[in-house]
């Protein structure tokens, strides 16, 4: 159901993977399984825990673990990243290959996906060979019908030789038989003896004499054939982890040692060896689980495969690609602005009605003025209006965004833009990436993880806040409204209103592709490198459990943020504007220090100070700057966007002043959380500063442009 | 050198199998992940706005690769054997 509480914002990034047992009884079980069959999705429902999950591959980054009880016993499910197989090309694989082989699992589970069996399968026969002890879970069975694919579980399982259970973890349907074939797994006293693919007779020489060895030296910790294999190809990265894991290099074992060389030898004769021997073996796996396949699925072409084709025209082709999608944005767009209206407005009403109350309240209470300013007119009012101005849009916005991600299309996106990152030298899973950070850019940079090569994961993290996050929007709406439509509802102005934010977002989007082009042929040099993005089947958005989930997940998100950051905002602004210092206050003061650079960058002290204080979140920039011009005047009802803009035009805006803080709130430093997530990430106090220098740069040199163009042509 | 038939000059809707795969070795493995073997059947299901990349029904996913990716995929029109 898309971003979570737990998948934004500062748990984005997840934290080593630490197996938190509460009893040595305790089972660790691994979910496994290629990107995008529904893993996450899986685990939520065996776990009663909410990971991020969406129709894409790659959601998964971090690793997460969650419990599932059964007759009185508690088993440890650990979501691995999706990955196509175990052979550890990628940070991801390495990270599934080596929980697998030490994390301590006792069983795993690998989730296929019904609607593509084959390419799932060589997943399954590569974990066969590393974990015995595995149940196959194929999932999507609701899916695969609609398609009209049949899989015939029981002859699978007799010819993997492990048990297959079927499942929709989506309708919650197959879980108790999945559970109880986990515990059947590990309840056994032996292993079972799973099915075995057949590699070249040169191959099956060379294990057969490196096997008795091992096994001997093993001594059961990890399968001989499959240790063999990856000594054979001479795996770097699993030679390290194993000597790590099991303490000891198997090579330095005499009866091993002299196995190993005799038939590396007799491999190398017959012409096996480096990549020539590692695609030997990976295409007999392929073709075993084509073989398979060919035997348990029986498909019948369906209108679900005409379907998928025909959205797939429409969502990319030349004619309609770049059209449907910048429709589809605005689509989005407009609903929130439209839709945020009368909430917005019922919601102030109600809310400056209780600040009305409030203050009654204390004048009955003789409580002392101060008093009643810091609570009620700093912290109450700002409070007020993050809930009322900022909460609605971001509420309406998340949970679209959400379904869009939930029906298929954000793979779609990354596929129509991907030759514009091409040109960029960057990567076309950027997109994606660029997509999450419209909902949260710490989640978007968190997301990057899905780009293989570190020069494009980099670019992409260096230029995640150019697109603004689920927090600004309603900024941008806010004053988009507020001085280029005018306020007051209307299907015409909310159209226009929701046509220029479209352009304000092509413009961080066209920034996007900019920054990415300098960055390649600056500090980042390189060419593209491999890029391979599956277009999964769409999914109907379980469109309730989505609005419903997302929406209050955002609510209670914004209101405990709001509680943690606005409201001592609004006290500090409130103690600043009150405090004398000399002859004017400490609020003055403070903005009259940055008012000459701000004037240079089309703004004013009070505007950049509302961004420096909202640099923990980026929803209370408006109401802070609010807060600001409030303590200088004296204007109460502040009721509607009307009267706001009333405010700013008595504090000196003009329509120059709204465009600059557009940009400004476009490309500033990212949020406090997202410099936190990207320091995490890149693990380079460098790079961290560059990736707030970078939009902050871009954005005083546009708003100095088009203030220093405004002046000059004698506009506004 | 590959025949002057690979992957990325596969029309719409048009199927072939793959006789090699002569990619460097990152994307090789890509390929490999995905089934893209000698002998595997695969079918174009069209280009995107500016006709790279494209995307390719491969083993029953739709895989998009780029056109630079795709022409190290040498094709034959029809079964080959391996």
């Amino acid at each position: 159901m898309g971003l979570t509480h737990t998948s934004t914002g500062a748990g984005a990034a997840g934290g080593a993977l630490v197996i938190q047992r509460r009893s040595p009884q305790d089972r660790v079980v691994a979910l496994a399984g290629n990107p995008n069959v529904g893993k996450s999705t899986l685990f939520n429902a065996l776990t009663g825990l909410r990971q991020h999950t969406g129709n894409w591959p790659g959601k998964t980054v971090a690793n997460a673990q969650g419990r599932h009880i059964r007759h009185g016993r508690d088993y440890i499910l650990v979501d691995l990243p999706g990955t196509y197989s175990l052979l550890a090309r990628s940070a991801e694989e390495e990270a599934a290959r080596d929980f697998l082989c030490f994390g301590g699992a006792g069983a795993a589970v690998v989730v296929c996906d019904a609607t593509c069996l084959e390419r799932n399968l060589n997943l399954v026969l590569q974990t066969l060979e590393l974990m015995p002890r595995t149940v196959v879970c194929v999932n999507l069975l609701d899916e695969a019908r609609a398609k009209g694919i049949q899989v015939d579980l029981e002859k699978l399982s007799q010819i993997l030789g492990v048990p297959v259970v079927g499942t929709s973890a989506g309708r919650l349907e197959g879980l108790e038989p999945l559970m109880a074939a986990v515990e059947g797994v590990c309840d056994a006293p032996q292993p079972p003896e799973p099915f075995r693919a057949d590699y070249p007779p040169a191959v099956e020489a060379a294990l057969a004499r490196l096997e008795p060895p091992l096994t001997a030296w093993l001594s059961g910790r990890l399968p001989a054939r499959w240790t063999a294999l990856r000594l054979l190809d001479r795996d770097p990265s699993l030679l390290q982890s194993l000597s790590e894991a099991l303490g000891g290099d198997p090579g330095a074992d005499p009866a091993v040692s002299a196995a190993l060389a005799s038939a590396r030898a007799e491999l190398e004769a017959a012409g096996w060896e480096g990549e020539a021997l590692r695609e030997a073996v990976a295409s007999a796996l392929v073709r075993a689980a084509a073989g398979i396949a060919e035997a348990v699925a029986t498909c019948r072409p369906t209108r679900r495969e005409a379907r998928d084709a025909r959205l797939d025209r429409l969502f990319t082709s030349r004619a309609t690609g770049i059209p449907v999608m910048l429709g589809l944005l605005a689509l989005a767009l407009w609903l929130t602005i439209w839709g945020a209206n009368l909430p917005s407005s019922l919601l102030s009403r109600a809310l400056f009605w209780v600040q009305d109350r409030l203050t009654d309240l204390f004048w009955y209470l003789h409580a002392p003025a101060w008093l009643h300013g810091a609570l009620v007119l700093g912290v109450y009012r700002t409070l007020a209006w993050v809930v009322s101005v900022m909460l609605p849009p971001m509420a309406i916005f998340f949970p679209l965004f959400t379904l869009l991600e939930d029906f298929g299309y954000l793979p779609r996106v990354a596929f129509v833009l991907d030759h514009a990152f091409q040109k960029a030298r960057a990567c076309g899973k950027q997109a994606l990436t660029m997509c999450m950070g419209f909902g949260c850019n710490a989640a978007g940079v968190v997301g990057c993880r899905i780009i293989d090569s570190p020069r494009e994961r980099l670019i992409a993290v260096l230029t995640n806040s150019f697109v603004p996050c689920n927090g600004r929007f309603p900024t941008l709406i806010a004053l988009l409204t507020m001085f280029f439509v005018g306020a007051g509802g209307g299907l015409g102005r909310s159209l226009l209103a929701a046509g220029l934010l479209t352009g304000v977002i092509l413009l961080g989007v066209a920034m996007t592709f900019w920054t990415s082009r300098i960055l390649s042929a600056t500090v980042l040099k390189g060419v593209p490198s491999a890029f391979v993005l599956e277009l999964p089947p769409y999914r109907r958005p379980r469109v309730g459990q989505v609005v419903v989930r997302s929406l209050l997940d955002r609510t209670v998100f914004v209101l405990g943020r709001a509680a943690a950051v606005a409201a001592p905002a609004g006290l500090v602004i409130w103690l600043c504007a009150n405090l004398r210092v000399g002859e004017g206050t400490l609020l003055s003061l403070c903005t009259g220090a940055l008012d000459p650079f701000a004037r240079l960058l089309g703004l004013d002290g009070v505007i950049l100070m509302a961004f420096l204080l909202g640099f923990p979140a980026n929803e209370i920039v408006v109401p802070v700057m609010l807060m600001g011009y409030l303590a200088a005047g004296s204007l109460t009802d502040l009721g509607d966007l009307e009267a706001l803009r009333a405010l700013l035009v008595q504090n000196g805006w003009t329509w120059r002043t709204a465009v600059c803080t557009i940009l400004f709130s476009l490309f500033h430093w990212p949020c406090s959380t997202t410099c936190l997530t990207i320091a995490k990430e890149t693990g380079s106090v460098r790079w961290t500063l560059l990736a707030i220098a970078l939009p902050t740069a871009v954005g005083m040199g546009l708003c100095a442009l088009t203030a220093a163009a405004a002046r000059a042509l004698g506009l506004g | 050198m590959l025949s002057s038939f690979s992957l990325d000059r596969l029309g719409d809707g048009q199927s072939a199998y793959v006789v090699r795969v002569e990619a460097e070795p990152a994307m090789g493995r890509r390929l490999l992940d995905m089934g893209l073997i000698p002998g595997t059947r695969v079918t174009c299901r069209g280009r995107s706005p500016a006709g790279d990349p494209a995307a390719y029904l491969i083993r029953g996913a739709v895989v998009a690769l780029r056109t630079r990716d795709a022409a190290s995929v040498g094709l034959a029109p029809g079964p080959v054997t391996v």
